[in-house]
Order: structure tokens, then C-alpha cells, then sequence
């Protein structure tokens, strides 16, 4: 049976065995018609024309597990940022794992999207929020049908998080393959401020494909950090459908660190939804043999005196490719908008590729936008210089790639994930970079 | 220390080093002048090692080793250090960290371990304070936005750091101001020794009172058209090059 069929005659079956009578009945059996008509993009769509899912959608995967699966905290420690305290929501197999989490609802609620969409006490959140500005799309129509686990975060006014919140996803290989759908509801009202980090971890060969979609609420003067740490093994594919709504003078910023999985694509959407709103999106791709990354962002500018800051830097090796479509879209309203966005490549083989497409759609008359895309290899003279140093061609190499993708990470507010990213690099790039640059 | 035999260089096969002959002994000091486009600073790459220049005939000996093979960072590590006439913009990278990294991989390719990190400090204190550079200047990104004669100057901290055997200065005078020529000088001359040589490439005279050479050359198409004592540099000061253009096609 294609994954298709599969899907849709589970959603019945999934229909049973949640509850009937559940609020979001409605939206499930909606989105499923959304996914049925639509089915899988495929590269004839102009938003696809770069990424073929086909060689990722070949498996039998299982679309709901049969065991609840345990895991040892220290067999897994490391995929944590494990040298600070943190508030931890950790899934197995798509499943809840309460030993490896730790959750609150302490003056603000770090916990399940299941409870939120079954007890009666958050039904006015799912009302306002669930499914509000996640797109009609056929992939997040399908994650909107199955939704049923994933992280809930809702922070009232005011409120400074004392720690940063870590969503894990673990995928333990109990299934000779499988298919998850994380649905992630995150509301942080007026004045609050949070941090978060998501990862998704495969410890297995066998095939995983994660179908994730995530719904941000910045309302006014909030402040958002998120972090994705994509470092998954070469098994495991994810899609993620990132949604972020602002209000007013809110700030949200998404670093996406792209260092590993078979074929990752991030479909990262902001929609500036008031006045003096500020937006960053940043990223740092490092990839090879034959992965794929593909980022397709968004960003709306729907009112005035807003900005928005991408800039996403990309190291292919060996035969990877990268995909980079970034989508600006400035409303007649939306005077005074200043936008700005760069991609910088470098491909380190003959056989890496990259397309990049900056997208501009602007209707205001007194806007600032500029974008860039560059594809080039290591700067020769450069090179040259270090080496007269001597420093070997491997190291110099791995020095100015480094560097390289040094200004994305100083926007990098928590210390130890800067720390992390900084030990990933240097290991993918195969240099011992011991200090801070 | 240096000996460069009948060299020929070209890139993309234009010729533009077209047969050099030069020795360099520990201890001294050679200046090598001549026209715009002459071959200096190309002189200067092929013995650091760019790899860009194709070395067509002859040969460049490094202590009786002929060093065609070696890489750009095998030279430095035998003592090969090369001040940039253009020193390149490293985004990202400090002026700190550049030196550590190059002092440790030079030590590694001796099989040494890395600098303890208080000698490092050291040294990075002691150096700077040489070359008058103040503290905060080293922690910026290298070369990045730093002025014409900061770059000169972060050259010759570079040299102060890795301590070369050959030292090869490619117009390290030019956009300096007077003070700053009499620190980097003097920089220079307290790291001269018996054992190390120094090749100066100027145009000017007001380098070569402070640095004094026992030998100029000029560079004329890629030749050492004239070898003299430091005189020659006054005389050139005063004439220019015609005079030698016209012996040479004499
Ligand atoms: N990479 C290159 N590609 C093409 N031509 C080159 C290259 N490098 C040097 N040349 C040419 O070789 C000649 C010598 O250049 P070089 O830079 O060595 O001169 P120079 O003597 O240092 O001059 P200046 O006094 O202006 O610094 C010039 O005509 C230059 O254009
Ligand atoms: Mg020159």
C-alpha cells in the first residue's frame, strides 16, 4: 500500500481511538480531505521544484508504534544540552516519556499537547490558538490530522522562563520503520520571554520520517528564542513546519543548525501580525555526503516599522544539496519595513550543489530590503595567508569555514548551545578548533 | 640559508619571474627595489609557496633543500615567513586565536605539544608591547576593517610571534606614518640575529635607514638586473630606474 492510502485508512482507525467528541474533531477530519486531495508535493510544485520526497517515502513506516519504549538517561545524555538546568518535554517513538522529561505548570505550563487537547482547563487556549496560523498545505494538513502529541507551552504575562525549555524527539528503531507527527502549541503572552531548543534524534538505521509543525504565539513585547539542532543521523528525515504569529514590538528568532539527517526541509514562516516587530532567522547548514537540506522561509511584513534579519550560510561537501528559498513579502501598509537577507554558500566539492532563490514580493514604496545569495569556494588568497602561517590546508580550511559561519552564532544567546554548536562544527569540519573564535 | 638558481615562474603561462638568481646568508640583510610590476612580490609568493605561480625552470634552496615540493605551511614551519604587501581580511577569526592556531600547528609539525597557555599569553604580551599594539587590537577579527599601516603592523607583530628564520617583507613601509616606520623597524631589528636573514622589498630609501641592507637588488622584467651595496639604494632614490633600464638594454 502507497503511504498515502496508509495514512488516510489510519486516520480512521486514529479517529476511534482518540476521543470522537474532542474539540478539534472538526479540524482533523478537514485536514485529512486537505491531504487526501493534495497528497504527498511532489517537484512538479514550484516550492518543491528542488526536494523529491520519493526516496523517502518508499518505506513501510509505521504510523503508530505498538510498544512504549524506554531509554536509559545515560545512554542519551549527550543529545541533551545536559550542562545547564532546563525544563525537558522528551518523546520516544512519538510517545510521551515522563522519566526523561521535566515538565511544570509552576506559574507557567511546560507540558503535552495531549492534555492540553483533552482537559477541559486549556480548551479556551485550543479555541484561540490550535491550528490558527498553521497553513493549509498538504504536509501540515497531515501533521494537523494525526495531531494528538508534541510540546505545550503557554507562558502568561510577564513572565522571564528561568531556564530554557528542551523539546526532544527520540526514535528508538523498535519499528523497522516509522512515521511521527510532534504537533507543537507554544503561546508566550505580553512581556515574557522564553527559550527554547528542539531536536529530533534517531538512534537507529532504521528509516524515520518526522512530519512536525509548530505554532508560535509572540504576543505584545514578547521574546522568543528557538533553537533547532538538526545533527540526526542519515536514516532520518525531517520535515518542519514552523508557524510564528507577533504582535506588537515582540521579538522571535529561529537559529536552525543543519548538520546532519538524510533529507531535512525547513518551512519556516513568520507573519508580523503589529508595529515595530523584529524577526530573525538564521542558519548554518553543514552537510555531505548525500544529504539534503532545503530551507524555505517566509517572512510577512503585514504592518509598519517592522524588521526582519535572515542570513543562512551553507557548507556542502561530497555530493549534498542545499535548497534555499527565502520569501519576503511586504504589504502596501507595511511602510517603513527593513528587510534584510543573505545567503552565503560554499560548496567544498565539485559535485555539492546548492539553489538559491530569493523571493521578493514587496507592494510598500518606502521600504529598505536588500538580499544576497552567494555561492563560492574558500577564498584563495585567504588560504594562502594562513598557510604562509602555517597552518595546514585541512585546518586553514576548517578555520575560515568556521569563521564563516561564525555570525550566525553570535546571535546565539545561551552560552552552552553556543558551545555545542561550536564542537559540532569543528568536528564536521574535521579541525580542533579548542577555544572560542 | 637561501639560494634561488636561474629561477622561472609564470602564471597562466605568462612568464614573469624569468631567471633569478639570489643568496641569501644567515645574518644578512637584502633589499630588493625596482619598477611597478617588475616581480616582487611574485618573487616573494613563489619562495613562500603560492601555488598559483608554476615554477618553470631552476630552483629555490633552503639550507642546501630544494623546497619546489613543499607546501605553503611546510615553508613556514622550516622558517619561511612572508609579510603581505596586501595582508588578506579573515572575517571571524582573531588576531589571537590566528597566532595560537599558527604557533600550535607549527609546533605540532615539529612534534611538539601546544604553547602552555600562560606563554602564550606571555609572548602575545611581550610581542605586542614591542610593536606597540594595543591589547584590544588583538581581539578583533584579523585584518578586518583594520587601517593600511595597522595592517603593516599586525604583520610584523606576526613575525615578532612566530619568530622566522627568513623573514620577507613585501612593502611593509608602505602606509606607514613616520612613527609607526621607526616602531616596525625597530621591531625588525631587534629580531635580526646571526642566524636569521631579512629580504626587504621597498621603494623607498626611508626604510632602509632603519633596517640597513648589505645588499640591494633591483628587479627589472622578472631579473635581478643590478646587485650593489646600500649606496645603490641612495643612487636609485635620486635617479629612478631609467638609467638602469637604459643598461640593461644596453
Ligand atoms: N596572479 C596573477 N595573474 C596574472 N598576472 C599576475 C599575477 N600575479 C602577478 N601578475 C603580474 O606579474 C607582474 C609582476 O607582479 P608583481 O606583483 O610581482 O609586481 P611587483 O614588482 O610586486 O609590483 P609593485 O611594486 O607594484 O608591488 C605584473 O605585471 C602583474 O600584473
Ligand atoms: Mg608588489
Amino acid at each position: 500500500m502507497e503511504l498515502k492510502e496508509k495514512l488516510i485508512s489510519s486516520f480512521l482507525a486514529f479517529e476511534n481511538h482518540v476521543d470522537i467528541d474532542s474539540p478539534i474533531h472538526d479540524v482533523r477530519s478537514e485536514a485529512i480531505k486537505i491531504f487526501e486531495t493534495q497528497g504527498f508535493p511532489t517537484k512538479k510544485e514550484e516550492a518543491w521544484k528542488y526536494t523529491s520526497l520519493n526516496s523517502i517515502l518508499k518505506h513501510d513506516y509505521s504510523v503508530f508504534p505498538k510498544n512504549e519504549n524506554t531509554i536509559e538517561y545515560n545512554d542519551v545524555k549527550k543529545y541533551f544540552i545536559h550542562d545547564i538546568d532546563s525544563y525537558k518535554i522528551v518523546f520516544i517513538d512519538g510517545k510521551y516519556s515522563s522519566h526523561l522529561s521535566q515538565t511544570t505548570h509552576d506559574g507557567i505550563d511546560v507540558c503535552l499537547m495531549s492534555s492540553a487537547l483533552n482537559k477541559p482547563k486549556y480548551q479556551l487556549i485550543i479555541q484561540n490558538y490550535f491550528n490558527k496560523i498553521a497553513s493549509k498545505d498538504s504536509l501540515t494538513s497531515l501533521n494537523t490530522a494525526f495531531s494528538q502529541e508534541g510540546a505545550y507551552i503557554q507562558i502568561p504575562k510577564n513572565k522571564v522562563v528561568d531556564k530554557p525549555i528542551q523539546i526532544i524527539h527520540f526514535s528508538t528503531g523498535n519499528e523497522s520503520a516509522l512515521m511521527q507527527q510532534p504537533r507543537n502549541l507554544i503561546v508566550v503572552n505580553e512581556n515574557s520571554h522564553v527559550q527554547i531548543i528542539e531536536r529530533h534524534q534517531s538512534l537507529t538505521e532504521n528509516p524515520v520520517l518526522t512530519n512536525s509543525v509548530t505554532e508560535i504565539f509572540a504576543n505584545k513585547r514578547a521574546i522568543i528564542d528557538y533553537y533547532k539542532v538538526q545533527n540526526d543521523n542519515e536514516h532520518a528525515s525531517l520535515i518542519d513546519n514552523t508557524f510564528i504569529n507577533q504582535k506588537q514590538e515582540s521579538h522571535c528568532s529561529v537559529h536552525t543548525f543543519s548538520f546532519g539527517g538524510k533529507l531535512t526541509r525547513n518551512n519556516l514562516n513568520f507573519y508580523q501580525n503589529g508595529e515595530r516587530i523584529d524577526s530573525t532567522l538564521k542558519g548554518v547548514t553543514i552537510i555531505g555526503n548525500k544529504q539534503h537540506v532545503d530551507h524555505n522561509t517566509l517572512v510577512h511584513h503585514i504592518e509598519p516599522n517592522c524588521e526582519s534579519h535572515q542570513d543562512y550560510k551553507g557548507i556542502f561537501n561530497d555530493s549534498s544539496t542545499g535548497v534555499f528559498n527565502g520569501k519576503v513579502v511586504v504589504n502596501k501598509e507595511a511602510q517603513k519595513t527593513n528587510a534584510f537577507q543573505a545567503n552565503n554558500n560554499i560548496l567544498v566539492s565539485d559535485k555539492a550543489s546548492i539553489n538559491t532563490k530569493p523571493q521578493l514580493e514587496i507592494f510598500a514604496d518606502d521600504v529598505k530590503c536588500s538580499h544576497g545569495c552567494t555561492i563560492g569556494q574558500l577564498d584563495e588568497n585567504a588560504m594562502f595567508y594562513m598557510r604562509s602561517r602555517g597552518i595546514p590546508e585541512k585546518e586553514a580550511k576548517g578555520l575560515l569555514m568556521y569563521a564563516f559561519s561564525n555570525n550566525v552564532l553570535n546571535s546565539v544567546k545561551i552560552p552552552e548551545i553556543k558551545q555545542r554548536i561550536t564542537k559540532i562544527i569543528a568536528t564536521k569540519l574535521g579541525v580542533n578548533i579548542g577555544f572560542d573564535l | 640559508m637561501l639560494k634561488i638558481k636561474n629561477l622561472h615562474a609564470s602564471v597562466e603561462d605568462k612568464a614573469i619571474l624569468r631567471g633569478i638568481n639570489l643568496e641569501v646568508k644567515p645574518g644578512e640583510v637584502h633589499a630588493i627595489m625596482g619598477p611597478n610590476g617588475s616581480g616582487k612580490s611574485t618573487l616573494a609568493s613563489v619562495i613562500a609557496g603560492k601555488e598559483e605561480y608554476e615554477v618553470t625552470e631552476g630552483q629555490i634552496l633552503l639550507n642546501d633543500e630544494d623546497i619546489d615540493e613543499l607546501a605553503a605551511e611546510e615553508r613556514a614551519h622550516k622558517g619561511i615567513f612572508l609579510s603581505f604587501q596586501y595582508p588578506v581580511e579573515i572575517p571571524g577569526v582573531s588576531v589571537t586565536n590566528f597566532m595560537k592556531t599558527a604557533i600550535n600547528e607549527t609546533r605540532k609539525a615539529k612534534g611538539l605539544e601546544d604553547m602552555p597557555a600562560n606563554e602564550m599569553l606571555k609572548l602575545i604580551r611581550e610581542k605586542s608591547e614591542l610593536l606597540e599594539i594595543d591589547r584590544k587590537f588583538l581581539s578583533r577579527s584579523l585584518n578586518e576593517g583594520f587601517s593600511g599601516g595597522e595592517k603593516k603592523r599586525n604583520e610584523i607583530f606576526q613575525m615578532a610571534m612566530l619568530e622566522p628564520k627568513l623573514a620577507i617583507l613585501d612593502e611593509t613601509d608602505s602606509g606607514l606614518d613616520i612613527d609607526a616606520l621607526r616602531i616596525v623597524a625597530n621591531g625588525v631589528n631587534k629580531l635580526k640575529s646571526k642566524d636569521n636573514a631579512v629580504i626587504v622589498i621597498t621603494h623607498y630609501q626611508r626604510l632602509l635607514d632603519y633596517i640597513v641592507p648589505d645588499f640591494v637588488h633591483v628587479l627589472h622584467n622578472g631579473r635581478i638586473v643590478k646587485s650593489g651595496g646600500k649606496e645603490l639604494a641612495h643612487e636609485l632614490e635620486e635617479k629612478g630606474y631609467d638609467w638602469i633600464k637604459e643598461e640593461v638594454k644596453a
